[in-house]
This record gives C-alpha cells, sequence and structure tokens, in this order.
C-alpha cells in the first residue's frame, strides 16, 4: 500500500519538470489560493489541526497548534512568519529539494501561514551554503509579486503579504529557531532563554512563528484536498506524507515522499534497491538524522517509521533522514564523527556544551582507537546524562543522544575495542582516566 | 601564515546596487539584519577583484559604519559563522563533507583526492594559490553523498578518480557541471525516478 503518486505532494522533488510560475501553476500550485484565504484564519488553523500535521522540522509540535499562539489581536507590533530553510541535520537534505524544484508550494505556503497568523511579512532563513537554491527561490519570489501573488492584495486575497529571502553563513544552531531568530537580527546564533516564546517575542520583539520548509510547503496541498485527505496517512497522531531523505549503506540512495507510519525495511527496499549486500548484511539504522540514536538490525526489522514508533525505540522520526549502515561499518567511528559534528556546531553559551561537546568529542576519539578503560564507557554515559537537559537549546541532547544509543546497543563493541587495544600494547597504561 | 590587512575599502558598483537591495528587506529601525548578507556582499566584491573571497578587518569596519553598529558586533558575527573567511583563500575553496552520511560513502577518498590532485592539506592553500581546502560539517546534501563544494556549487556522488578529474579541470581552468558525477537526476535514484511518474506533466504524461 505504498503512497500513489496521485498522493504526492512534491510532484517536482527530482526537478524533471521546470519550477518557474509557469509549470508550477501547471502542477497546481496556487489554485484557488485567494479562495482558502476567503474562508478565514479560523477556518485555516482548525483544519491545519485536524489535518493532524506536526512540524517536519525535527520535534513533530502539531502546526495547527503553533499557529493558534499568537495573538488573536493585532497591535502595534507586526506579526511575522519565520521560515526555517537552515537545513543542516546530518542526515536531511528534502528542504533543499522543494526550494530548488517546488519553490512555489513553499512561497504559497508562506502567503496561506502568514494570514493565519496575521503577519504581512515573512523571512526565509536559509542556510548559506545553498547559494543556488536561494537564487532560485529568490527568483521565484519574484515571479510571484510581478504576477501579483505577492505583495499588496496578494493573489487577489485582500491580504497584503511581503516575503523575503535572507541566507545565514555555515551554523548548524540557527536551525534552532530562537537562535535563527538572533541571527536574523544581525547576531551570533545563539539561543535564547524560553519563556517568553517567539509567537509572545520574537523576531524584533514582535509575534513570531517559526516553521521548517516541509511544513509550511504542505499546507496549500492540505487546504486545497481537505484536512481527511492528509490525516488518512500514517497512524493517528503520525498523519500525513512525508519526505523520507535514505542514504549511506543502501544501492540507491534517494529523496522519496511517502506514507507516514511505513515500515522502515520496505521503506529502504522499495525506493533504495534495499541495503547494500541485502538485508542481513544490515548493522544499524540512524532513522531520522545524526541526533537521534541509532537502531540495531533486529529493530529495523518491523519499525514502523513515525513519530511514536521510533519514540518506543528511545530514538525519533526527527528530520526523517534514514542514516543506513551495513556490517563494514565502524559504528564507533561513525558516531564519534557525530561528536565532533556537535563539538564544532556548539555556539559555547552554555557551558555543560561548550565543554561538554568537546569532552564527549576527544573520548569518542580514544574510544575509536580503544584507547581507554572499560570503566571509562560508564564515565562517558554518565557525563552525557550530565549534559542532557542542562541548556539552554536541545544541541547538547542532540549531540549526546547517538552516544548513548551507541553505548545502549554496542556496548560490547566498545569494550572489544578496548581489549583489543590493551593486547596491542601489552604495556601497562599510563593513562589518566577519562582525561583526554 | 602572515597577510597584509588591506588599509581601505569601499563598496564598488555591483556591490552598492546589492547593498540597497539586501537593506530594502528589513525595517529602517532594524538594518543590523543586513550584517551577514553584507558580508557576503564583500566577501564576493573581494573575489571579484583580487581573486580571493574573503572579509578583511576594513571591510568590517565599513558594514559596521553602513549598518550603525559598533565594530565589534560586525566582527563577532563575522567570525561566529564558518562561511566568511578572515584571511585570503586560494582561487578556489575546496569544502569537503566529512560529517558521517559523507564518511560512510566514502569522504576519506575524497579527500585524499584533495591532497593528490590539488596539492593542499586541510586548512591550507597550495602553493600555487589555486586551492584553499576546508573540512566542513553537513552540506545537506546526503542522499548525493560523498559531497564537495566547490565555492558556491556542489559536486555530489564523487569518487577518488572523479574528484581527481574535477580538480584537473579546475586547474585548466574549466567548469564542469555542478550536480551529480554520475548522470543522476538529483536526488533520484540511480538509473531513473521509481515514483513521480505518474503526474502532471511527469515523465509518462511527457515533461517539459
Amino acid at each position: 500500500m505504498a503512497l500513489s503518486d496521485k498522493d504526492r505532494i512534491f510532484t517536482n522533488l527530482y526537478g524533471l519538470q521546470d519550477w518557474r510560475l509557469p509549470a508550477a501553476q501547471r502542477r497546481g500550485n496556487w489554485d484557488g489560493t485567494s479562495g482558502i484565504l476567503g474562508k478565514g484564519r479560523d477556518w485555516i488553523i482548525e483544519e491545519m489541526k485536524a489535518s493532524g500535521l506536526r512540524g517536519r522540522g525535527g520535534a513533530g509540535f502539531p502546526t495547527g497548534m503553533k499557529w493558534s499562539f499568537m495573538p488573536k489581536q493585532a497591535s502595534e507590533r507586526p506579526h511575522y512568519l519565520v521560515v526555517n530553510a537552515d537545513e543542516s541535520e546530518p542526515g536531511t537534505c528534502k528542504d533543499r529539494d522543494i526550494i530548488r524544484h517546488d519553490p512555489h508550494t513553499l512561497i504559497e505556503g508562506c502567503l496561506i501561514a502568514g494570514f493565519a497568523m496575521g503577519a504581512h511579512a515573512g523571512y526565509i532563513y536559509i542556510r548559506g551554503e545553498y547559494y543556488n537554491e536561494s537564487r532560485v527561490l529568490d527568483a521565484a519570489i519574484d515571479e510571484a509579486y510581478a504576477a501579483g501573488l505577492l505583495g499588496k492584495n496578494a493573489a487577489g486575497s485582500g491580504w497584503d503579504f511581503d516575503l523575503y529571502v535572507h541566507r545565514g553563513a555555515g551554523a548548524y544552531i540557527c536551525g534552532e529557531e530562537t537562535a535563527l531568530i538572533e541571527s536574523l537580527e544581525g547576531k551570533k546564533g545563539m539561543p535564547r532563554l524560553k519563556p517568553p516564546f517567539p509567537a509572545a517575542v520574537g523576531l524584533y520583539g514582535c509575534p513570531t512563528t517559526v516553521n521548517n520548509v516541509e511544513t509550511i510547503a504542505v499546507v496549500p496541498t492540505i487546504l486545497r484536498r481537505g484536512a481527511a485527505w492528509f490525516a488518512g496517512f500514517g497512524r493517528p497522531k503520525n498523519s500525513g506524507t512525508k519526505i523520507f531523505c535514505i542514504q549511506g549503506h543502501v544501492n540507491k540512495p534517494c529523496n522519496v515522499e511517502e506514507e507516514m507510519s511505513i515500515p522502515m525495511r520496505e521503506l529502504i527496499e522499495r525506493h533504495a534497491g534495499g541495503v547494500r549486500g541485502g538485508w542481513d548484511n544490515l548493522l544499524c539504522v540512524i532513522p531520522g538524522g545524526s541526533s537521534t540514536p541509532l537502531l540495531p538490525k533486529h529493530i529495523c526489522d518491523d519499525v514502523l517509521m513515525d513519530f511514536d514508533a521510533l519514540r518506543e525505540h528511545k530514538s525519533g522520526l526527527g528530520t526523517a533522514g534514514v542514516i543506513v549502515m551495513d556490517k563494514s561499518t565502524d559504528i564507533v567511528r561513525a558516531i564519534a564523527r557525530l561528536s565532533r559534528f556537535y563539538k564544532h556546531e556548539s555556539c559555547g553559551q552554555c557551558t555543560p556544551c561548550r565543554e561538554g561537546m568537546g569532552w564527549v568529542s576527544r573520548m569518542m576519539d580514544r574510544m575509536v582507537q580503544g584507547r581507554a578503560e572499560i570503566e571509562e564507557i560508564d564515565v562517558l554515559e554518565d557525563v552525557t546524562r550530565r549534559i542532557e537537559g542542562h541548556t539552554i537549546c536541545a544541541l547538547a541532547d542532540g549531540g549526546v543522544w547517538p552516544v548513548q544509543g551507541l553505548i545502549r546497543h554496542y556496548r560490547p563493541v566498545m569494550e572489544e575495542r578496548i581489549a583489543q587495544y590493551k593486547a596491542r600494547h601489552a604495556t601497562p597504561s599510563a593513562l589518566p582516566m577519562a582525561a583526554e | 601564515m602572515s597577510f597584509e590587512q588591506p588599509t581601505h575599502f569601499a563598496f564598488d558598483e555591483a556591490s552598492e546596487a546589492e547593498v540597497a537591495k539586501i537593506l530594502a528587506k528589513y525595517p529602517e529601525a532594524k538594518k543590523a539584519s543586513g550584517v551577514i548578507p553584507l558580508l557576503y556582499v564583500v566577501q564576493r566584491q573581494m573575489g571579484r577583484a583580487t581573486g580571493s573571497a574573503w572579509v578583511p578587518k576594513v571591510a568590517m569596519d565599513v558594514i559596521a559604519d553602513r549598518l550603525g553598529m559598533a565594530p565589534i558586533r560586525v566582527y563577532e558575527v563575522a567570525t561566529f559563522y564558518f562561511m566568511f573567511n578572515m584571511k585570503p583563500i586560494g582561487k578556489h575553496h575546496l569544502q569537503l563533507c566529512g560529517t558521517t552520511p559523507c564518511m560512510l560513502r566514502g569522504s576519506d577518498d575524497v579527500m585524499r583526492a584533495c591532497h593528490d590532485a590539488a596539492h593542499v592539506q586541510v586548512g591550507q592553500t597550495s602553493a600555487d594559490g589555486l586551492f584553499t581546502l576546508t573540512e566542513v560539517e553537513c552540506l545537506g546534501a546526503c542522499v548525493n553523498a560523498p559531497v564537495l563544494q566547490v565555492d558556491d556549487d556542489y559536486f555530489e556522488d564523487l569518487d577518488y578518480d572523479r574528484t581527481v578529474a574535477l580538480i584537473e579541470a579546475l586547474k585548466r581552468g574549466e567548469r564542469p557541471t555542478p550536480g551529480s558525477s554520475i548522470g543522476r537526476q538529483t536526488s533520484a535514484p540511480e538509473g531513473g525516478p521509481l515514483v513521480l511518474i505518474d503526474v502532471p506533466g511527469g515523465v509518462a504524461g511527457g515533461g517539459e
């Protein structure tokens, strides 16, 4: 019961067709947009709630509910929509395809979402490395203005809406919504303490909602085809379709839009040509981008790809970046490289993260060699627990979860590595425990 | 490596046009929002003018003046974000992703190819001034791993030989077509899309 093409939202995901406005309109974009806005703000938000859409940026927060947090009454402070296109979670490359191949789904979604939250202006914050993608987006926005779909009386709706592209400059942390807002204001991307939440005090101190690209881009189709249509895919509370990025040790890595709750094995075998060397050659899978703990093969055999099923296994759907690793993988090194990533990307604001990510990374580098004591695995695990939950944002949590997952599932591999190192270096180690 | 900081910087005509477009995006009282975009304008102008895309200190002072910010606020932004080069770089910036998804697909081989063909180590510029090599974190093109970003462009699905060929072409002054080096249709599986066949204007429906 794979998703059929007629139910795919991103019909130009691979860029087989032109991204420009005339082709986008032939694909159904901008069809009856003013009619959707004409049904009113409350109808749109209720319909989004009924669709069951949960944010596609990793956290999975219900979108309709998030929008409803914006103040109902306009004040002297303008409202802002901010779209998070800072796609940087290792394993994630879905928003890139939306932006470069289907930009009008995103732009139309911005108008509808902006209207629903009372915003007359929106900013799309795109990661700096996506330079060519930002050029496409700029050009698509220019087209939309020229066609009267943005600006005064956008799309003939009576609502004024301006949309701007803002490029980041190479900082994973700016995918965190308050760091993104800081960056957009012209500062270092350091997350803010919450509360206040952006819906109360966001961009320029004004009510702001930050949504992921994919979240906003699915909105027009949901409202055209109806909440019930979207809610009909996936299990309850895990509704809809979703772009999966299948990569690593598969025969044919690819992006694909599929139904939520599809079994992981079916996803990999149907769309990505299966695991290199066959399913039995699978070691483990990181199911939802680098922050989500790995799952060994026996869980992958029958796990479903949705928020709740993966959570039951102490992992998560995250951004749906499916990183497949076969039995040739040095799993300790694979996770140690992620630790290096989080060390590099810590903004340095909170001590447990600034110091902890570096400590964990150096410790993991020793674990790769086996140059450690067995007890240090426990020390490492303990330190990750002391980091987790003790910082302003979730970067450090995402940084230690992969290590916790490694210890949870592959402790014997780590122990064996240490034993091998000791056997090779028979002289007693002068290594001070748990230090660098 | 020591290098000289220029003593003067002014936006050229092309840059001034860019700056005007950028500042129109933000409320007048919030023009500090323009700091990252203006740093890009500087870096691009330096690339045009000198062949090395970097951000000199004096240019940051010009930005501070233009945006009504304290210079330190510009310096801290420029040094916080990874994409601003605080010292001169080579003609081409080789930015190799080494994060796990690329590592699993052979980024070690691509790194070796950069060493062998461009004669450059990470963090350095080659003796001929053609290449600066940086190991970057996830570039967000993971289903086309391993990925090497050359200046603004992504080169994807690389291996050792294709990376060497790419670098040799750059040496000859050519500009190979960015994207998949094995001819894949963007993020579709190798061999062609398995979905999106039956869509209006799609493969079966006769695209444009």
